[in-house]
């Protein structure tokens, strides 16, 4: 029973416990925000959206790691991934779940959230947003449901899988095409209204993704001896590589862009992240510079199939992704999209501990959700250890 | 039905409810009525503004289009990065960002200018509104329904003027004297200048337009007999950030 799996460990109990702690001061910190309203943000007029919209952005990669997945193993018949498709599976409904609360936490009028679906506006990206986030969480929880079941009965999937699986497939694809449109489709804000943003979008997705995913592989390795199987982590160590290669690559042809072309709007946006403005810092730039290393290392990193191989750097290499792309998603995008503001001056932005304490109750809920998730149906595959 | 099929069932029936109702919505049309226009309603093609930045340049003469403006609409005095406005001046450089000449002619470095809502020809903030709570009217105004609005300020990230404002908290102390023929907004929504469609229909000019003392003209642009027409014919006027094609309604005359 699962029950029983679940408590009868206490090391899993106390990191449960653990994050339900940060989940109850997220709530209780957003139990003030209700009350007194979006005040206790640091956003203002010009910064009207921060931390809360950035980890959305950030947590709707997360959720789209299954499609890492289901096109090698689906169309491509690359057997080692099948094992851990569910594992992938839970870490998108997790991610779905945490992304849909913080862009409820971010509404001003969260009661009136049921507006998008009685009063819907198709020209709104936003619209669109809730839509395929929607059909991808019910997806996820469907495939996910009755792969469980097939593999728990030792049977092989029935033939019609394959309809929900490609729907799953699109329906990531578009959650961060949809996700990337919402801000690239803004005129006026030259951070974002660039054509690379979803190409930006999915790259940023596909190595954080499977960065993520591997992270999870290696703990669950040491906590239970589940193994995914040495196949399995070479060929998400090759996507992670590949993918934040073109992310790196993609930033870079926007950098050339707007350095090289010199127009004013968009290049000061790009020295401000990096550099701040009129001599002065930003608390942003040293973050900027980190997360630019970061990335290279990472590349040096993963690029050179030797060191790749090597599963004592491995680890570390992945962390320098994750690390990379939050900064570049989760830190400076929306900074970068609303500095400088429409007067062409600068009002500055940094979460607010409120901020911080709301978004990081959610993280941990998705913790919560992703571990219980592992925990009940993990041995359904495999036997674990304690 | 056994608990489990139950619960089933219920998880089912939420998670379809999202996608189910914008279909339904969507079939829905709205009941064709009749309706009349009083006799004294200001009707227009496309509601358009002429500023004369020269006859609106002192401090006294913006301080006062902009309290007769606020202090009528309930606009909350606070001050610092997260304060309301619907009206306010701006220097030129942050007026006209791109188009801002270098150097400035000392006229216009000194001068402040009128920023509000610009109600454009083709808004960015009503195409990327998730609920429809911005809307253009047919008479070109671009206006809310403070209660539809959800507060995603997705608006305000579309909106290249910055003449949105979020009620980051309750608007009401900051409004010590309120007045009771204009609604009060709620703590998180959007809101911004309206062209006072209220005015309007009442067959009143709005409130900036009525103590500029001529400084501010207001008319119908598809009328060539219009007060904005026959300024826009006499000089040369600017329109702010022309190059993002929304058409904007508010026209500068340097």
């Amino acid at each position: 029973m699962p029950e029983t799996r679940l408590h009868s460990s206490t090391a899993f109990k106390i990191w449960i416990a653990g994050l339900l702690l940060l989940v109850f001061a997220g709530t209780a910190v957003y139990v003030c925000q209700l009350v007194h309203g979006l005040g206790v943000t640091d956003l203002s007029r010009d910064v009207s959206w921060g931390f809360y919209i950035a980890q959305f952005s950030f947590l709707g990669g997360v959720a789209a790691t299954p499609l890492i997945l289901l096109i090698p193993a689906c169309c491509h018949g690359f057997v080692p991934f099948r094992k851990i498709l569910v594992c992938a599976m839970f870490m998108a409904v997790a991610a779905t779940i945490s992304a849909t609360l913080i862009i409820i936490v971010d509404l001003g009028q969260p009661r009136r959230a049921l507006n998008v679906i009685l009063h819907p506006s198709p020209s709104s990206l936003m619209f669109w947003d809730m839509v395929t986030l929607t059909a991808y969480l019910v997806l996820s929880l469907a495939v996910g449901r009755i792969g469980l079941a097939c593999e728990k009965n030792g049977i092989e999937p029935p033939r019609w899988m394959i309809v929900p699986v490609y729907a799953l497939g699109l329906a990531a694809l578009a959650t961060r095409i949809v996700g990337a449109f919402l801000f690239s489709g803004l005129p006026g804000r030259h951070y974002w209204h660039t054509a690379i943003l979803a190409p930006r979008f999915l790259a940023s997705a596909f190595s954080t993704g499977p960065a993520l995913l591997l992270l999870m592989l290696f703990v669950l390795r040491r906590l239970t001896g589940f193994d995914a199987g040495r196949q399995a982590v070479r060929g998400l160590a090759s996507i992670t590589a590949y993918a934040m290669a073109a992310n790196v690559l993609f930033f870079l042809f926007e950098l050339f862009t707007v350095l090289y072309g010199q127009a004013p709007g968009p290049m000061h946006t790009v020295t401000y992240l990096f550099f701040g403005h009129d001599g002065q810092g930003a608390w942003i730039n040293g973050w900027m510079w980190f997360a630019s290393a970061a990335a290279l290392l990472s590349l040096a990193l993963l690029l050179p199939s030797g060191l790749r191989d090597n599963e004592t750097l491995l680890p570390f290499a992945l962390a320098l992704v994750v690390a990379a792309n939050w900064i570049d998603k989760g830190l400076s995008f929306m900074i970068g999209g609303f500095t400088p503001n429409p007067f062409g001056t600068i009002t500055g932005y940094a979460p607010s501990l409120a901020e911080i304490a709301v978004g990081l109750g959610i993280v941990a809920l998705g913790l919560v959700i992703l571990s219980c998730l592992v925990r009940t149906a993990l041995p359904a595959g495999e036997q674990t250890g304690p | 039905m056994r608990r489990r099929d139950f619960l089933k069932a219920a998880g089912l029936a939420a998670v379809s409810l999202p996608l189910a109702l914008p279909a339904a919505a969507f079939a829905e049309t709205a009941a064709e009525g009749t309706f009349a226009r009083p006799a004294t309603v200001l009707s227009a093609g496309r509601w358009a503004m002429v500023i004369d930045t020269r006859k609106m340049a002192s401090p006294a003469m913006q301080r006062k289009v902009i309290t007769a403006c606020h202090a009528w609409h309930n606009v909350p005095s606070f001050t610092g990065p997260q304060e309301v406005k619907w009206l306010w001046g701006a220097a030129y450089a942050a007026a006209f960002p791109e188009q801002a000449l270098d150097p400035p002619p000392e006229a216009l470095a000194s001068r402040s200018f009128l920023l509000l809502c610009n109600h454009c020809e083709n808004p960015p903030c009503v195409r990327v509104c998730p609920t429809g709570a911005t809307f253009k009217r047919d008479d070109g105004i671009v206006v809310m329904d403070y209660h539809r609005c959800i507060g995603c300020r997705s608006c305000m990230a579309g909106c290249p003027y910055g003449a949105r404002s979020f009620n980051f908290t309750d608007p009401r102390p900051g409004v010590p004297s309120p007045n009771l023929e204009y609604p009060m907004r709620a703590s998180g929504v959007v809101e911004k200048c309206t062209f006072c469609a209220e005015r309007l229909q009442r067959g009143a000019l709005p409130l900036c337009v009525e103590a500029s003392e001529g400084g501010i003209l207001f008319g119908d642009l598809l009328d060539a007999a219009s007060p904005v027409r026959k300024a826009l014919e006499a000089g040369l006027a600017l329109r702010r950030k022309p190059g993002l094609g929304t058409g904007p309604g508010v026209y500068y005359i340097l």
